[in-house]
């Protein structure tokens, strides 16, 4: 039986591996991939598999590899910067194969909308031969992640299931199956040399893995997620979102054109391809992120000694860079119809929006109302502008987080920011290679676990004199709320061991740890001080409540008499619950009364209606 | 047949409920449907579209510029800053609170940008719609009375009644008699803009 469900792409994916009989589900969450754990998490009990989160992408990738290599099947996730953190373990994998399937679900973010990079997963198939399936929405990501099991399973390889922004956080109507309930099966562990990597199994296996590759391609080339769409002499190849954009861009001359779809991107189907530009004139190939199919088929069209147009990203059709929507997409069309001296396509209805010049406000991603990081923030900022009367810089290494956005205005206090963990290693970098500088590294409570802590003993074993503030908000507040170790709850949020992450920095070797509430200003700024100062690497554990899962019934208000209008809680907070109501600040309804206004204002103007926080 | 609604505002205005609500009132109507939510890495209070489109084949999450039937625009500016998407002839339900941004040098009019929208755009309708959700009691019941609205004034090829159905099959228990009183309110406001009581 089947019915039609409403489904988020990434709901999608989950419901399907569950009808495909997932046993096992792992992975760290990252935007977007992070609804498919979500939905897993959601689902496990009824269905009966088991769910945990990983604290890196690596361990996450070597936990499902134990797994499948008992039999089981199982699937891992991830965004595509997670993916470079388990590329280590991938790169073996796909040498030594699975036992039970074993789907890797990455997302890609064109755009980008929350990463740190527009990097292409479909290069990375390429990369470590790790077939790629790309499917364009919901539905095909439904009926693609089956595939993608199936496929594992014959074949004994990973799989990576590919999908972008668009595609994991589109929602559409999805036919999907009545799912049952599967007993947990496993075949369990047994002993076989085929697990274990050593130089002679590499030589061993590298021909097989080759040959593999030929063989997926030939059985792409027969897939039904690689199909051609017309009978037009201007052919266009094109998959993932992009595909749509197609469709929706030629609606009006499909006459012209034909299309073939490509739902299996690595290994490239060649034969189809090859089927495909004989049928064609001349060939436009739309995608977003890498030129991997434009890569792909001038390859296959100098193998063939074929001369035909290709037009792409290379001659500069299509952007490299950014996302890609309809408007895009038939520019780049038109450039091509241009030059083949053909009519442009033109859409009647869009109207001119040249003249609109009322200027619109700016909407900057900013810190909740409330939110604990700021307090730690304006601490160390009152901090830094003390040491630098002294002639002492103060250099702040940030990390990938919601805190990362303490580099907007107006606190303005991260200086660098490259992936996660890097924070504390990059100021220990800078502490040994910046005279008259002090050096201070944020990471948040779930980035500690995931690759801090290496950091942590790296910088303490080679004597950086950094100061390592951990901005412990008791969650994964980025993804959507996440438990992690520092915790004490499971995926499923039953009740585990808490790693306590003070006893962590003290077990690394740290003797100087201390933790302190945000709900003080004044101790938050005192710890501050004293850690910087400290000659030698320190840590302080900065605790509050994420307040996306605190409940609030109390505000804090601007006594008008008392206000002068001086505007520093405006200005120096950047509190979205402040707005200036003429000169002086009013305070909204989404204040959560965390009284750092109270604690900043020079006047006593700001009463904090109590301070109580309800969990 | 093919539509397409575009819904604006600020984060925590709950605009990707909204689309929820709309997109499987379609689907139960027995269209194909899609959505996409553009949210940036905006945490509360940034700029929030989200895409609904529905009809009879599959397409593109994104509704191309010039292809939006209709705006639903939970805040001034947010409407403004989306008006491109607008097809000729297409039309607007908007509401006329403006919410701030945290910004230093910040001179932004909602009024400004009202009038400048009803002046160029003539199928609008602009009305204080967080002040009905305030009458209700709850600030939050925004979402589903703009929605009423919507469904009521027939800006949507879908009657208000099968509207009415989503939101019962949807809403959870806890909240479904007031999302039910929003839905009914949103529709009662705009029968009585329509029928010229309000200026």
């Amino acid at each position: 039986m089947t019915s039609n469900k409403f489904l988020m792409g990434n709901e999608a994916i989950a419901l399907s591996a569950i009808a495909s009989g997932v046993q096992f589900a792992t992975g760290y969450p990252g935007t977007p991939s992070t609804e498919v754990m979500e939905t897993l998490i959601k689902n496990a009990k009824k269905y009966g598999y088991y769910v945990e989160w990983a604290t890196n992408e690596k361990v996450a990738l070597e936990t499902a590899i134990g797994a499948s290599f008992s039999g089981t099947d199982t699937i891992v996730t991830m965004k595509q910067v997670g993916l470079n953190v388990a590329s280590d373990p991938l790169m073996s994998l796909t040498y030594l194969g699975v036992k039970g399937a074993l789907v890797l679900l990455v997302t890609d973010d064109p755009g980008p909308h929350s990463s740190q990079t527009e990097q292409d997963t479909r290069s990375f198939g390429l990369f470590s031969n790790v077939p790629v399936i790309d499917p364009s929405d919901s539905k095909e990501a439904y009926k693609m992640t089956k595939y993608a099991f199936e496929l594992s399973k014959k074949y004994e390889t990973p799989v990576i299931l590919r999908t972008t922004t668009r595609v994991s956080h589109r929602c559409d109507d999805v036919l999907v199956d009545d799912l049952n309930k599967i007993p947990f099966k496993t075949s369990g562990f047994s002993k076989d040399s085929r697990w274990a990597i050593f130089p002679r199994l590499t030589a061993e296996r590298h021909p097989v893995l080759e040959a593999l590759q030929n063989t997926l391609s030939e059985e792409f080339s027969n897939s039904n997620f690689n199909f051609i769409q017309g009978t037009g002499k201007i052919g266009i190849i094109t998959s993932g979102a992009s595909y749509h954009y197609v469709v929706e861009s030629i609606s009006n001359n499909k006459h012209d054109f034909s299309i073939l779809k490509i739902g299996t991107p690595y290994p490239f189907p060649e034969k189809k391809v090859f089927e495909f530009i004989n049928s064609v004139d001349c060939i436009l190939i739309v995608e977003e992120l890498d030129p991997y199919l434009e890569d792909q088929t001038l390859k296959l069209i100098g193998k063939l000694g074929i001369n035909k147009p290709v037009y792409g990203k290379y001659n500069k059709y299509f952007p490299c860079c950014g996302e890609y929507n309809v408007k895009l997409v038939l520019d780049g069309i038109n450039k091509v119809l241009e030059s083949l001296n053909y009519e442009k396509i033109k859409f009647s209805n869009v109207i001119d929006t040249q003249n609109v010049n009322v200027p619109l406000p700016v909407r900057p991603p900013t810190l909740c109302a409330g939110c604990m990081h700021r307090t730690v923030f304006y601490g160390f900022k009152k901090v830094s502008k003390e040491f630098e009367k002294k002639g002492i810089q103060t250099i702040f290494s940030g990390d990938i987080g919601c805190y990362t956005l303490g580099n907007a205005p107006p606190i303005e206090l991260i200086d660098t920011c490259i992936c996660m963990g890097a924070g504390i290693s990059v100021a220990s970098g800078i502490s040994k290679t910046s005279k008259n500088s002090k050096n201070v590294a944020f990471i948040g409570d779930s980035t500690f676990f995931h690759s801090g802590i290496p950091a942590v003993i790296s910088a303490v074993y080679n004597k950086s004199d950094i100061t390592i503030a951990v901005l412990d908000n008791r969650t994964t507040a980025m993804t959507g709320h996440q438990p992690h170790p520092g915790t004490g709850k499971t995926a499923g949020f039953e009740d585990t061991k808490l790693i306590e992450i003070e006893g962590i920095l003290k077990s690394c070797g740290l003797d100087f740890v201390k933790s302190v509430s945000t709900e003080n200003l004044d101790e938050c700024i005192n710890v501050s001080r004293e850690s910087i100062e400290y000659n030698g690497p320190s840590a302080v554990v900065f605790r509050g409540n994420c307040v996306s899962l605190v409940k609030s019934k109390l505000k804090c208000r601007v006594d008008t008499e008392k206000c002068t209008g001086c505007k520093i809680c405006f200005e120096e907070l950047g509190c979205p619950a402040i707005v200036m109501d003429r000169d002086i600040p009013n305070i909204t309804s989404n204040c959560i009364a965390c009284g750092l206004c109270v604690a900043v204002c020079p006047f006593n103007a700001i009463i904090n209606e109590g301070n109580c926080y309800e969990l | 047949m093919s539509f397409n609604v575009l819904i604006c505002g600020v984060g925590g205005q709950g605009i990707v409920l909204a689309s929820r609500l709309v997109a499987v009132t379609a689907m139960n109507e027995g269209y194909t449907v899609n959505t996409a939510e553009t949210i940036g890495m905006s945490q509360r209070e940034g700029s929030v579209v989200s895409h609904v489109r529905f009809g009879n084949e599959i397409k593109g999450s994104l509704i191309p510029e010039g292809f939006v039937d209709v705006i639903v625009g939970f805040e001034p500016s947010e409407v403004l800053r989306n008006i491109k998407y607008l097809k000729k002839g297409g039309k607007i339900i908007m509401n006329s609170k403006g919410i701030f941004p945290v910004s230093k040098s910040n001179n932004y009019k909602p009024e400004k940008i009202i009038e400048y929208i009803i002046e160029n755009f003539n199928g609008t309708i602009c009305m204080d719609f967080t002040k009905f959700a305030e009458e209700l009691g709850n600030s939050k019941s925004l979402n589903v009375i703009m929605l009423g609205a919507l469904f009521y004034a027939d800006f949507i090829p879908i009657s208000f009644e099968k509207f009415l159905e989503t939101v019962k099959n949807e809403i959870p228990e806890k909240y479904l008699s007031l999302n039910i009183s929003a839905a009914k309110k949103g529709a009662e406001e705009i029968s009585k803009f329509l029928e010229g009581k309000y200026e």
